[in-house]
């Protein structure tokens, strides 16, 4: 049997960190093979090195069992690599099947588009790999699973033959990773090789033949998948033992901490986003909001804290109606706010911890002093305390945000939005692209803040997390809450059908 | 005993630890700029040979005459003060995240301002009619800088667009108003002289360097102490580094945005009225020859940091002032401080370059 893929002792190195220490990796021919680790260990690092996107200070790489100089994606394109990148490169405004064929456009007297052959073409390649796609619908019209496959489509119709997948659930509904583990055992009776990064364990251990789990990058396990059960890979991805459930104390009170009323938004695009949106969250209580992303979440949180005004309906807390209040007062109000996408909303990158730490709570005593002057001491006490009782890993109080870990810079921001003894917490995608060990401290943390009285908000992609964590459950479809469960009375299965816009059994 | 000694020992060598890493982290941020001086002025030499002068003689000429002697000096710091407060404003509004590019006009309407001040009372004393004046004109210019920021917060017009244009109704509601209303007599279009009471002394005699350069480096300080140390700094750097998360932080941007642009105005029209005041004890039309442009170059040379401002407003004026002494010595026309300016910038402006020069030549840690 010979090797599809073999790097030996790839090392590379960054200004401050070795990213790749002698890396061993074989990936054999016609196999499924996952790579997990948590995120900083060097699995992007390592596939960059693969596609030719990084050079490695040391170590080779053989390509079917031949050694290569690999030095651009264009070289791993021609020796049979595709990678579909966590984030599609896909033209919106195209179709199907001019978006596949970008790039190797087959022409008409080397002027005119052949459209008619390469719809042939590629309408071969879907039906070889029973990837089903309307070859003529522009890509935009799609639900994410289906551009994926698109991606998918793109890499094939390149002559990949080894395909790289990174974090390729990330993005899908459960049964959108259903459909996708269809066609990557397709690929496989194909005979085509499949790499799949992840650090999902549960999604691993579903569909990969092998796995190689990278620890700060080295490889610290290559186990057969059949023979390996969930917690011990955990164990061996982050060092030590891990919680999957957390054990909720559930303590019922019917004190109404937020409550909305018809609440109704528009989006950017000036589209109807939430239709008429009524919840009511307590306090103890973690009331999960279900959905595949883009169903109106984005701008249910943006609503909630003041971001984006709301067309119709009210907001109450603590039956203050707080409508019309900015997103200043609100946080006075004890309204805590963990965003989506922390770069853009969370954190000011260049500012230090400490100021990042204090964003928010800047203008109030003892922070500030008649809200003219900064109080430095305080502040600085203020976040080497935090640094240290959230073990945020940081050089000191002055560094940069921007020079932290994914999974540092959202200690800060939950250190920040925790401590600020909020009575309400909306938390939005609080573990997005955080590691087990980051995401496994932000949840306990998320459900001690509940024990202790708060009412919490969690809106999250990811089922598995809203499982975990929520004493309700609720399911956005299209801009509506169109159900909400009790957790002990429903099943996977179920809110996957509700989150998909099916009715519930 | 002895556990006390090393107890100050170690606390002296932490200190001085810190102050190194500090003094280095400083170094390393202006390194480009430095260099970027240099090779202009390298840049600048081989223009000088290539017209058949001797650098060396023409950059000696330019440093005495910018700091050979008290005179040179003197008028070295003439020529920089007005680009010290145009400069601080434009790095004002920048710290917000926005483009002030009308500090010229800014400059002329806060002038007219204090002149008019100026010329309008008479008998007060000075304590009064100096701080009177003054305050004119950083009334004046913050009410230019505040229609382009109403403009912008209200229906979102570009500041790039709108403080540029209000620069030129500046310059041609000044030119009107000094050649009608408010012309002396005679041929030039000037103002009449302010009353002696509201004028800043002159402080190097027979320089025309006046008390204006006392408060342009009051101001340094005061705008470095605003931006770090203050909770409205701190707001407007938040939203000039991310309005986004600004915003999630409860800070307005709007308020900051506005605040910051009318600041930003108030200083350069500051720096108009101690031009006034201090150099011309008059409006006189094109009293300017484009500090407000040079403020802006300033404050990229200055590495957007308030005392590098005053660093680089001092190499401004100094090429300015030598210039002139070089011209009159040397030969060489004056036009090459003009080049050697351009090239600064063009340096300071092309980081990139600068970069990969160091690289070659083995500053390998400076590109990190």
């Amino acid at each position: 049997m010979t090797t599809a893929i073999e790097m030996n002792g790839i090392t590379k190195t960054f200004p401050s960190v070795v990213a790749n220490d002698k890396i061993d990796f074989v990936v054999e021919k016609g196999e499924i093979h996952g790579l997990l680790g948590e995120n900083g260990a060097g699995k992007t690092v390592l596939m960059n090195i693969l596609y030719g996107l990084d050079r490695p200070d040391e170590g080779q790489i053989f390509v079917n069992g031949k050694e290569v100089e690999m030095d651009s994606p264009a070289t791993a394109i021609k020796l049979g690599i595709g990678m579909v990148h966590q984030h599609f490169m896909l033209v919106p405004s195209l179709t199907v099947a001019e978006n596949i064929i970008l790039g190797k456009e087959l022409t008409k007297n080397k002027v005119l588009l052949d459209m008619n052959r390469m719809l042939n073409d590629v309408k071969d390649f879907c039906e070889r790999y029973k990837l089903e796609v309307d070859l003529k619908a522009p890509v935009y019209t799609l639900p994410v699973g289906v551009q994926q496959r698109v991606e998918i489509l793109k890499a094939l119709y390149r002559g990949a033959d080894i395909l790289i997948l990174d974090e390729p659930t990330s993005v899908l509904t459960p049964q959108e990773v259903e459909e996708l583990f269809k066609a990557v055992r397709a690929l496989k009776e194909q005979g085509k090789t499949v790499i799949f990064i992840s650090h999902k364990l549960k999604e691993v251990l579903a569909i990969c033949d092998r796995i190689t789990v990278l620890r700060r990058g080295k490889v610290v396990g290559a186990v057969k998948a059949d023979e390996t059960i969930l917690g011990e890979l955990a164990e061996t991805m982050v060092g030590r033992k891990v919680v999957f459930t957390f054990k909720k104390k559930r303590i019922k009170t019917r004190e109404v901490v937020l409550k909305t009323e018809n609440l109704k938004a528009i989006d950017d695009r000036g589209l109807p986003a939430l239709k008429g949106v009524d919840f009511e969250v307590c306090a103890f209580e973690i009331l999960g909001i279900a959905g595949v992303e883009g169903n109106g979440q984005t701008e249910l949180v943006e609503v909630l804290t003041g971001l984006r005004k709301a067309t119709e309906g009210k907001i109450l807390v603590d039956n203050n109606d707080i409508t019309k209040a900015s997103p200043g007062e609100r946080i006075r109000l004890g309204i805590s706010h963990v965003p989506e996408d922390r770069h853009k909303r969370g954190l000011i990158p260049d500012f230090s911890v400490m100021e990042n730490l204090i964003l928010g709570s800047h203008n109030k005593p003892p922070f500030t002093v008649g809200r003219v002057r900064l109080n430095f001491e305080k502040i600085s006490n203020y976040a080497k305390r935090l640094i240290k009782d959230f073990s945020i890993k940081t050089p000191n109080k002055d560094t940069p945000v921007r020079h932290l870990s994914g999974g540092t810079q959202q200690r800060v921001v939950v250190a920040r939005e925790f401590s600020r003894k909020p009575k309400l917490i909306i938390a939005s995608q609080p573990t997005r692209g955080l590691d087990v060990g980051a995401t496994e401290y932000v949840r306990k943390k998320l459900v001690e803040m509940r024990d202790q009285g708060c009412a919490v908000l969690l809106i999250s992609a990811d089922l598995d997390e809203i499982w975990a964590l929520s004493d309700r459950i609720a399911v956005i479809y299209e801009g509506e809450i169109v159900a909400i469960k009790d957790p002990e009375k429903t099943s996977e299965r179920e809110l996957g059908l509700l989150m998909a816009g099916g009715k519930s059994g | 005993m002895a556990e006390k000694t090393r107890e100050q020992y170690l606390e002296t060598k932490e200190l001085l630890r810190r102050f190194f890493s500090r003094l280095e982290l400083e170094l390393r941020r202006i390194l480009p700029q430095i260099i970027a001086i240099l090779a202009a002025f390298l840049a600048g030499a081989i223009v000088l040979l290539l017209t058949g002068y001797s650098p060396i003689e023409a950059y000696g000429a330019l440093m005495r005459g910018a700091f050979g002697d008290a005179f040179g000096v003197g008028q070295t710091f003439t020529q920089a003060t007005p680009i010290i407060f145009t400069a601080l404003a434009f790095l004002f509004a920048f710290k917000s995240g926005l483009f002030n590019i009308g500090a010229e006009g800014q400059l002329l309407v806060g002038g007219f301002a204090a002149a008019l001040v100026g010329i309008s009372f008479d008998g007060l004393p000075s304590f009064v009619h100096v701080p009177m004046a003054l305050l004119a004109g950083a009334l004046a210019g913050g009410l230019w800088g505040f229609i382009p920021a109403i403009l912008k917060a209200k229906l979102g017009a570009h500041e790039v667009i709108t403080t540029m244009m209000l620069s030129y109704v500046a310059f041609y509601v000044t030119g009107y108003l000094v050649n009608y209303p408010y012309k002396a007599p005679g041929w030039v279009s000037q103002t009449p002289p302010i009353a002696p009471s509201a004028e800043l002394p002159r402080i190097l005699q027979p320089t025309q360097l006046s008390a204006s350069i006392l408060i342009a480096v009051i101001l340094v300080g005061l705008t470095h102490y605003t931006l770090q140390k203050t909770t409205f700094g701190y707001e407007v750097r938040a939203i000039g580094l991310n309005p986004a998360a600004a915003e999630s932080g409860g800070i307005s941007i709007t308020r900051g945005m506005i605040l910051a642009l009318v600041i930003s105005g108030a200083m350069a029209g500051l720096g108009g009225a101690g031009e006034v005041m201090g150099v011309h004890r008059r409006f006189i039309e094109g009293f300017s020859p484009g500090y407000g442009w040079d403020g802006l170059a300033v404050a990229l040379v200055g590495g957007l940091n308030p005392v590098g401002v005053l660093l680089a407003a001092v190499l401004f004026g100094a090429l300015r002032s030598g210039g002139m002494v070089m011209t009159r010595v040397t030969g060489v026309p004056l036009d090459i401080v003009s080049i050697l300016q351009a090239l600064v910038i063009l340096f300071v402006a092309a980081p990139m370059l600068i970069r990969y020069l160091l690289k070659r030549g083995g500053f390998k840690w400076l590109s990190s």
